[in-house]
């Protein structure tokens, strides 16, 4: 019996944590916010040599081959700095599709994703939500119809692109017909980008895709709620350490209890989230039946206490921490982007209670 | 990740299991509390001898002297749950005053309690909480004057569950006024019979008078000899502090049986004709409950794990009381909601469902919130100890 992460797990968190530190501190996050993409290859580059774009890419593709609790612990690692990479699409969302596809290409595809060269985006949200007449259509070959929120989509160099439940396409950016638009979101640490397509040959057509467009978007969505987590750490930390600092009526007001007590309700919540995001990442490779239910859950739980965490530890800050210059705001973003990025709780909620059959003919 | 106990665990499992399918009709029916005395004690010692109840407790002192092992006690659990049998007899006695005996008592006074308290022997009550001590345990008032050999004991505890059926009382008592807060108290045994001491029922908010009965206990000149101080005199608060440990550790939770009865509980009841779960804003209300109690459940793994591996879970650990509390408060309190209007029936009146199950388990949730360390005071540890935020200044004398 051991419920947690291996010495190598922690390792690699210690390493990815350091690494993003050094390499993409706050200051550095500030800029990208400005650019008309906030994705910097020169990083996704450094994180290929570290080894983590590949860590859900076989060995013989140049990857590590490691399980989603690996992967989980780097997009944790993420979330907490708010570093603005393609990880979620490019090395958890792909791998998790190619690697259930037969197709010749997928293995220069899979290598591409290891070694940083190829970007991946991916427009998985009309799988749950279709908003503005959007939605795909591939009739003769030929791929029609527009994409929203895709995620990573405008600095890509391939897109993902479910048609259906069943059918996954992958089309190049830059390909004829492919027209992205980054829609500039309160999250700019983030890039989602609307892609229409006007009669686009796609590069590949997997018509027999479900299980692979399942298994993508609930590897998805648990990779997407330890980035949230891992937000959602950094910014009781902060409020945490701020609040033994700050002084006011001649004392730290982190010892008034109306402020430790903000600080405790938000651990209080946030250390029994992090047991079950190591156990629904685990459930994912070793009790994959119980995984689209634990990833729904879980994204579900990690996005309401994540609303709260963000909203108190922002007023533990006072005035300061609703300015720009203190930064704080930065995590408070990447928390509600993610609220709805990949289905939001009330809509989780309910495909959990499906999944189990809770929900009755009517 | 390894969440399989191994091949020597998955046998001691079957062990367990052949012990309760052999044995299990041996349990006296009704509360532990109300079978006659012979009866508890033949099926403590049963289990006893068998390694189930008193496992890692020495044989001289009427235990089975087994190594601890916390997987074993985990599958002991498990295993007497699954059967819906008790596994030994879960009152203050065994879960308190034994660990502190074992740890602060005389030789003697190891040989004369723990074996009887942990056969069902001798039952005991707790004396802590007064009236004007709750949260702030350490100002407690009730005072042990010396008086020769003896302390006369003044004063009154409240919240003393069990004192109208127990033989002795575990208490802290003031022996020393002059000495500060804190280094003033001592921890004596007492026989319930003694003169002068005096139990009054307490009614709670759920009318309970079964098995979770509370009372008062009034002390008039109440002699004790000085030898029944355990540990040294003054040194009370620190040894009732491993008790106290004791408690909180013993405060968990079975959030997820209790979810799937929720779950029962919605499936079945109807209005107009029409499931509860077939709404989806009573389903939603479920199925946050559901996340909760998912989180709860992979923690108590996680927390295993940490003690198993004897590393510190820091403040992952403190939180566990307040989450767990509030989780089967909110559970009850949808459970209420489901049966809509009818939602307070009670007191077996007709109609009523599952014997009143939900509205007894929203009143037993809310005083485990406060109990045992309230829910604020549970707050102030997990800021100060596990944040390091700073504690509450003193206010200045006036």
């Amino acid at each position: 019996m051991d419920f947690g992460l291996s010495d190598d797990q922690r390792l690699l968190d210690e390493t990815m944590r350091a690494f993003l530190a050094e390499r993409v501190p706050i200051e550095r996050v500030r800029q990208l916010r400005d650019e008309a993409c906030p994705l910097d290859r020169s990083i996704w580059q450094a994180l290929a040599e570290l080894g983590a774009t590949g860590i859900l890419v076989p060995e013989a593709q140049g990857g590590s081959g490691l399980s989603l609790l690996d992967a989980i612990v780097v997009s944790q690692a993420i979330g907490n700095a708010v570093t603005p990479v393609p990880f979620l699409s490019s090395a958890i969302v792909a791998p998790v599709a190619l690697r259930a596809l037969e197709s010749p290409r997928k293995d220069v595809w899979l290598a591409g994703i290891a070694a940083g060269e190829l970007v991946v985006g991916a427009g998985l949200t009309e799988l749950f939500s279709i908003r503005e007449q959007a939605g795909l259509r591939l009739q003769d070959g030929m791929l029609r119809g527009k994409a929203m929120m895709a995620i990573d989509a405008c600095a890509a160099d391939l897109i993902l692109l479910p048609v259906g439940p069943d059918t996954l396409c992958i089309v190049e950016r830059v390909a004829t017909g492919v027209a992205t638009t980054r829609l500039m979101t309160t999250d700019r640490t983030r890039c989602t980008a609307e892609v229409v397509l006007d009669a686009v040959r796609p590069l590949a057509v997997f018509e027999d895709a479900a299980d692979a467009i399942a298994r993508a978007l609930d590897a998805g969505r648990i990779a997407l709620a330890a980035e949230a987590f891992g937000a959602c750490e950094s910014m009781i930390d902060q409020a945490v350490r701020y609040a033994g600092q700050r002084r006011q009526f001649d004392r730290p007001i982190g010892s008034f209890q109306a402020v430790k007590h903000m600080c405790a309700e938000m651990i209080a919540e946030l250390e029994p989230t992090r047991s079950l995001l190591w156990y629904a990442a685990h459930a994912f490779d070793a009790v994959p039946e119980e995984s689209p239910m634990l990833a729904a859950q879980l994204l579900a739980h990690v996005s309401e206490i994540g609303r709260e965490i963000a909203s108190v530890s922002t007023q533990v800050h006072g005035g300061i921490g609703w300015t720009d210059e203190q930064n704080l705001h930065f995590w408070y973003k990447r928390i509600a982007g993610a609220r709805h990025l990949l289905g939001g709780p009330e809509l989780l909620r309910e495909r959990a209670a499906r999944l189990q059959s809770l929900v009755p003919a009517s | 990740m390894d969440l399989e106990y191994g091949e020597r665990y998955e046998q001691f499992r079957q062990q367990v299991r052949r012990f309760l399918e052999e044995h299990k009709g041996k349990r006296p029916s009704g509360p532990f509390l109300e079978v006659p005395r012979e009866e508890l004690s033949r099926w403590l010692s049963l289990q006893i001898e068998h390694g189930y109840w008193a496992r890692t407790i020495p044989t001289e002192y009427g235990g089975y002297g087994a190594a601890p092992d916390l997987l074993e006690t985990v599958i002991m659990d498990e295993e007497f749950n699954r059967a819906q049998v008790s596994r030994g007899l879960n009152a203050q006695g065994p879960s308190m005053l034994v660990p502190t005996l074992l740890a602060h008592g005389t030789e003697e006074q190891k040989r004369r309690f723990v074996g009887p308290t942990l056969r069902g022997e001798v039952i005991w009550c707790q004396g802590y909480s007064e009236p004007g001590a709750g949260s702030d345990l350490a100002s407690l008032s009730t005072s042990a004057r010396e008086d020769g050999d003896d302390f006369v004991i003044n004063g009154q505890k409240i919240w003393t569950s069990t004192a109208d059926r127990a033989d002795m009382m575990f208490v802290l008592v003031r022996t020393e006024p002059a000495a500060s807060k804190h280094a003033g108290i001592s921890y004596l045994l007492l026989p319930m019979d003694s003169p002068g001491l005096e139990v009054r029922p307490l009614q709670t908010m759920s009318g309970d008078v079964g098995e979770n009965s509370f009372n008062q206990v009034f002390f008039e000149d109440v002699r004790v000899p000085q030898s029944s101080v355990v540990g040294r005199r003054g040194e009370g608060w620190k040894i009732a502090n491993t008790t106290l440990k004791h408690e909180r550790s013993s405060l968990s939770s079975n959030a997820e049986g209790m979810f799937l009865r929720l779950v029962r509980l919605m499936q079945g009841e109807t209005v107009d004709g029409v499931p509860v779960i077939a709404s989806p804003v009573y389903r939603d209300r479920l199925m946050r409950l559901q996340a909760r109690m998912l989180t709860m459940k992979y923690h108590a793994m996680r927390m295993l794990t940490c003690s198993l591996k004897d590393e510190s879970p820091g403040v992952a650990a403190l939180v566990v009381k307040l989450q767990n509390c509030q989780l089967s408060y909110d559970m009850a309190s949808l459970g209420i909601d489901a049966m809509g209007e009818l939602g307070v029936l009670y007191d077996h009146t007709k109609y009523e469902r599952e014997r009143g199950y939900w509205q007894a388990q929203a009143f037993f949730a809310l005083g485990l919130i406060i109990g045992g360390g309230t829910a604020q005071i549970q707050k102030n540890i997990i800021a100060e100890r596990g944040l390091g935020l700073p504690r509450e200044p003193k206010p200045a004398k006036a």
